[in-house]
């Protein structure tokens, strides 16, 4: 038994250790307080490593090609973002770069740190330092928005030119299942408990 | 009944917005820093309304120009086309892909309007203590600060077409101004929302129902 604070309405209530695989509720405003994961370091590690490798992939290869009389095109993501650039949209292409390339790369980067360093206890105070600009990062980071994205501007373009689909648009959308999946298995609580401090 | 319930401001606890730990603090007025993670212990989120405000308000005004003014212009074979947000609805609608149709409009246009919508109604009440549930409200917050990423739709959309389609001088599009003014409303509603602490709907809840009791 933990005395917390609910973060959405402020409720003070004692929190049970919710069963494992399940999850404790506010019981006035309904937020989930915590999650009890059955393996809150290995698993997400594991998806880490997995979201680390399809990221690169997705980062290196191309997206799309296209054709028309004879002539080929193609791009990455990091293309889009300088070819913005270059047509004068320089925020824009800012804003997609963050939203595309960094933010996961950050979150993926930093949750890999935290989750190796939570594996001695006590971890340094940096640890936590990390883990929240993990939690910065990951609203910011639009994977699942990008394969939307790239899809409907696939359709589009294939009114006007025959278009082929590349290995890193199947990267951008196979990088949705490890990132939604870390979140389920991973319980940020174990590592708080894990981070030393000094005052009670 | 809610005046049975304790919350952790009127026990005198501040609960660290980063890693929840509860902490008392020595000076009420300057709370500090979480003894745990070392992130800035705060009652509620500096300048909450304020803040929100501001970025709402900024929003809602990029809003206009993001829907006015053309996202992508296209050029092929010597005929210039300009689109804006509803004409690239559009013209999906028209070549018959009438899903994506739909998920564009929702998530560019109803999107951010509904997220300025639902702020400036959780604003306005909580400032006015308009009578309701809080627990709809933080439903509906919830929602804001979930569905807000989406909006980024049309901005990749846009990037990856503009990329792609580059075969001088068969076939070009350039991004058009409008872009910038639709990136501009989804971080500006993200913000908006990240700057908009929950706790004070509840605050609000209470202090209507002493008004009340």
């Amino acid at each position: 038994m933990e005395i917390v604070a609910c973060p959405e309405c402020d409720l003070l209530l004692r929190l049970p250790e919710p069963p494992v695989g399940g999850k404790a509720r506010c019981p006035r405003c309904g937020d989930t307080l915590a999650t009890n994961p059955a393996d809150p370091l290995d698993r997400p590690l594991a998806l880490v490593l997995a979201a680390a490798i399809v990221y690169v992939v997705a980062n290196v290869t191309d997206l799309m090609g296209l054709s028309v009389v004879g002539r080929r095109a193609s791009t990455t993501i990091v293309g889009g973002v300088i070819e913005m650039w270059q047509q004068g949209e320089t925020i824009t292409a800012l804003i997609v770069a963050f939203c595309a390339v960094v933010a996961p790369g950050a979150y993926i980067l930093l949750m890999l740190l935290v989750l190796l360093a939570a594996r001695r206890p006590p971890a340094g105070p940096w640890v936590g330092e990390l883990l929240r600009w993990a939690e910065v990062m990951q609203p910011w980071s639009m994977g699942e928005v990008m394969i939307l994205g790239i899809l409907v501007a696939l359709i589009k373009i294939a009114e006007l030119a025959t278009v082929d689909p590349g290995i890193g648009m199947f990267a951008v959308g196979a990088l949705v299942v490890p990132f939604t999946s870390i979140t389920v298995t991973f319980d940020p609580r174990e590592i708080w408990r894990r981070i030393a401090h000094g005052r009670p | 009944m809610t005046a049975t319930l304790l919350t952790a401001a009127r026990a005198g606890l501040v609960s660290c917005e980063t890693c929840n730990l509860l902490v008392r603090p020595l000076d009420a007025a300057e709370p500090g820093y979480c003894p745990r993670c070392s992130g800035a212990l705060e009652w509620r989120r500096p300048r909450s309304i304020e803040n929100t405000w501001a970025l709402v308000i900024a929003a809602a005004i990029c809003y206009v120009p993001a829907n006015v003014l053309p996202v992508l212009t296209t050029t092929a074979l010597g005929s210039v086309d300009s689109d804006t947000i509803m004409g690239g609805v559009m013209l999906l609608y028209r070549t018959g892909s009438w899903p994506l149709a739909l998920i564009v409009l929702v998530a560019s246009v109803m999107v951010p309007l509904g997220k300025l919508v639902a702020l400036t109604y959780l604003l306005l009440a909580v400032q006015r203590g308009w009578a309701g549930t809080d627990r709809e409200r933080t439903r509906l917050y919830r929602m804001v600060e979930f569905i807000g990423r989406w909006s980024m739709l049309d901005v990749f959309v846009d990037t990856f077409t503009v990329a792609l389609v580059q075969l001088q001088p068969l076939m070009s599009v350039k991004p058009g101004p409008g872009v910038l003014f639709f990136a501009a409303v989804v971080v500006l509603t993200m913000l908006a929302a990240n700057a908009f602490d929950p706790r004070l709907i509840w605050d609000a809840g209470t202090r209507r129902g002493t008004h009340h009791g």
